[in-house]
């Protein structure tokens, strides 16, 4: 087989300065809190150093963005509304590379994915959302839907960028305005957002990005003057910010952890299937929430599948981030990279058969090579709990009624997959399936006109569509 | 007929899985009317009938999302005719319980026919107009259709016991939810009757369920319970609604905060349609 020579984007173009400020009422801040580190994850460098919020930061941010609330933002009409989301969305477009090249430094992703899809889907929910800032009256929640004033969102660290956008854009068309924390490990790219905030002239206070970890953002929706809280993360955190938020009133959307199966039947293409896959598991090295990773293959080709599926996985190019041939790149920490290695040893403890790929991993960095358990059995932590990471266990099944009831098997819902060539099995199972989003023969698939979001134990409200407009309006 | 005529009075029990039992605690409560004078005693629902009522409403629910849309409107209008026929017994029960004069209890009863009927028309059009073809920048087919959230606790409203119990229960099962329903604490009677009429109506058992008895000690179990997805607070006593919240927040519940102060009487919007559904996002590629 031909081997690729390496094809390394960069990091020059991803101007990075030695600190970072936070960004409240229009400017940046130097925070009251303990400065932390950033760490490449592919490399485990020191990217930067960044300041961090204090509790009385968070309280500044709050009344700033309360401020602009009451005096400019909430007031203003949804066709200037529109103006300043429109600039923002092509201000991203215009500083796409850069913005690409600093995800994959900080977050670990590789730059294909950064550049093709992060940033891309990013300035996609600028632009989407621009345009609802004036037609709210048509989105079927009433004639003159109100915003709900200042909404606090804490966003995860798999897609920094991407997150911001889903948060700040349709927070902004319908005129809130915001205090966001990105994740501790990855706040480099929603800085750079304020940057971009700034070059737009959005009023100051309209966005405030607090920088911090899981006290800034605990601050950040416990705070008593936030109206709407927004939070994707685990289902841990998120049934910890539900009781948080109990009895005040406050409006609360979550998009929580996921579990999801992918079904393979056993008329499906089977090399489409494979890099459906792949696709759905290895893409941002499995660290989606919505990522296939329980795979249920009918039994009668599941030896076929699990051959292939192995002979592609064996193919996928681990490492350098930046490298434009990386399939795979970097686990986002070195503490995620623990969670994931103990979840693994249970699949191994439980009896699970474990195959990992042979590829060479590179010597530094947080490195996790892809790996397939199969003879999962649905008891198995491994196929109950959400591994975060590029693991994924197999399970068969013999007629679509046992593929659905155990697809169905889990506490959450987000997504699910179904591959088959009969589109009336399609449909069929596509309605069985307690999930918010169905991929069929296809996955990981995101747009901005799309609703996103989860049922049960993955949260409750949608991210897109005309649908999620109404998690950020009184209604 | 004779003037001294002794009246048959009427027991009054729960409602679940289609049958009316009393409650397997054995307990009852009595109920008076606005004056205090004692109308009737009613089952005092426990936990276990909690659990009982989540149980059948579990097994109602595949039936009845999966009934198609056309199908459980037609349910849904039998339902408004059997209400119609009863209209003079809801009125006197209404009236009792509520302590309006007559007059108003009728129009009371009248617009809870009506808003039923709203909400019967409302099963196969809510997809319309809620759901959506997902305009996708890539060669995809991507729709969204909203779907029913699952079981849903209804605790409802402690004062409009009729009208403001139709326009709690009526939005939930319209969407294909199933429904299990704590009664107005001191006003259960027409609720009691609407089961009755809900058991003669076509309605699946299970369907809906209705518990009477204190909302206070009922409604924590519900709140906790794995297999309730959704828990409409609108007839929660004050002092026990951050609580709920808190104890919904461990599966995550879907939380409608609706105060038992709405005003029932004005016309709905989709809110409660809303807040009782999950949307469901489908891809496929285009293709040959």
């Amino acid at each position: 087989m031909w081997e690729y020579a390496p094809a390394p984007e960069s990091r020059d173009i991803a101007n990075l300065k030695p600190n970072y400020r936070m960004f409240i009422d229009g400017q940046f801040v130097e925070g009251a809190g303990e400065p932390l580190k950033t760490v490449n994850p592919g490399t485990e460098e020191v990217l930067a150093e960044v300041s961090t919020a204090a509790p009385a930061d968070v309280d500044k941010a709050v009344k700033a963005a309360r401020r602009a609330y009451d005096r400019v933002w909430g007031r203003m009409p949804g066709a200037e509304r529109a103006k300043y989301i429109f600039r923002i969305a092509r201000l991203i477009q215009e500083r796409s590379r850069e913005l690409a090249v600093l995800e994959s430094l900080d977050n670990g992703k590789p730059i294909k994915e950064s550049r093709d899809v992060d940033v891309p889907t990013a300035a996609a929910h600028f632009f989407y959302h621009a345009g609802w800032a004036d037609k709210l009256g048509y989105a079927g929640l009433g004639p003159d839907p109100r915003p709900l004033g200042v909404a606090g969102q804490v966003i995860p660290w798999n897609f920094p960028l991407m997150m911001a956008a889903w948060k700040i854009a349709p927070a902004l068309a319908t005129g809130n305005t915001v205090v966001i924390k990105p994740a501790e490990t990855t706040p480099l790219s929603a800085l750079v957002l304020a940057e971009i905030i700034q070059q737009a002239d959005l009023p100051p206070g309209v966005v405030n990005i607090l920088a911090g970890a899981g006290d800034v953002g605990s601050a950040v929706v416990s705070h008593p003057d936030v109206d709407k809280v927004a939070f994707t993360g685990s289902t841990e955190v998120g049934k910890l910010i539900q009781r948080q938020l109990a009895g005040t009133g406050r409006k609360l959307t979550l998009e929580l952890g996921g579990k999801a199966a992918n079904i393979v039947f056993d008329d499906a293409p089977l090399d489409q299937a494979v890099e459906g896959i792949v696709n759905g598991i290895f893409f941002n090295q499995g660290h989606v929430c919505c990522a296939g990773s329980r795979l249920l293959v009918q039994e009668s080709v599941a030896d076929e599948l699990l051959e292939k599926l192995h002979a592609r996985v064996s193919t996928l190019r681990v490492g350098d981030p930046l490298d434009k041939n990386t399939d795979v790149g970097a686990i986002n920490s070195r503490e995620q990279l623990t969670k994931i290695q103990e979840l693994v040893e249970t699949g191994d403890a439980e009896g699970a058969q474990r195959w990992t790929s042979a590829c060479p991993l590179p010597d530094k960095g947080f490195y996790f090579a892809p790996t397939v358990f199969s003879n999962v059995s649905q008891a198995m932590r491994i196929a109950r709990e959400e591994i975060f990471g590029p693991v994924l266990s197999v399970l068969t099944f013999r007629t679509p009624d046992e593929a659905v009831a155990k697809a169905n098997n889990t506490p959450y819902g987000l997504s699910a997959g179904i591959w088959t060539e009969k589109g009336s099995r399609i449909l069929w199972a596509a309605q069985k399936m307690r999930a918010g989003v169905v991929w069929a023969n296809t996955f990981n698939r995101f747009d901005p006109t799309a609703p996103f979001g989860g049922y049960q134990e993955s949260g409750f409200g949608r991210e897109g569509g005309r649908t999620g407009l109404e998690a950020y309006l009184d209604v | 007929m004779s003037e001294n005529r002794i009246a048959v009075t009427k027991t009054y029990k729960l409602y679940i899985g289609g049958a009316f039992p009393r409650s397997e605690s054995g307990r009852s409560y009595p109920v008076v009317d606005a004056k205090g004078a004692f109308l009737a005693n009613a089952a005092q629902g426990s936990r276990k009938d909690a659990r009982d009522a989540v149980a059948a409403a579990r097994k109602a629910f595949p039936g009845w999302a999966g009934a198609t849309a056309y199908n459980r409107g037609q349910v849904l209008f039998r339902v408004a005719e059997v209400l119609e026929g009863r209209r003079e017994q809801f009125t006197a029960e209404v009236a009792a319980c509520e302590g309006v004069a007559v007059k108003k209890a009728q129009s009371l009863v009248d617009a809870a026919i009506d808003r039923w009927v709203w909400y019967a028309g409302w099963t196969d059009k809510v997809a319309t107009v809620l759901g959506a073809s997902n305009p996708v920048a890539g060669p995809y087919f991507s729709f969204s259709v909203p779907e029913p959230t699952g079981v849903v606790a209804v605790l409802a409203p402690q004062q409009s016991s009729l009208l403001g119990l139709i326009s709690a229960v009526a939005p939930v099962i319209a969407t294909g939810n199933t429904a299990v329903v704590v009664t107005s604490q001191d006003r259960p009677l027409p609720a009691v009757t609407l089961s009755e009429v809900l058991a003669t109506s076509d309605l699946p058992g299970g369907v809906v369920n209705v518990l009477t008895g204190r909302t206070a000690e009922i409604a924590p179990w519900l709140a906790s319970h794995a297999d309730v997805n959704a828990l409409d607070l609108t007839g929660a006593p004050e002092s026990t609604r951050a609580d709920l919240e808190r104890a919904a927040a461990g599966t995550v519940k879907r939380v409608l905060r609706a105060r038992p102060s709405e005003d029932f009487t004005r016309e709905p919007d989709l809110a409660r349609l809303r807040a009782f559904l999950e949307m469901k996002t489908v891809w496929h590629p285009i293709g040959v």
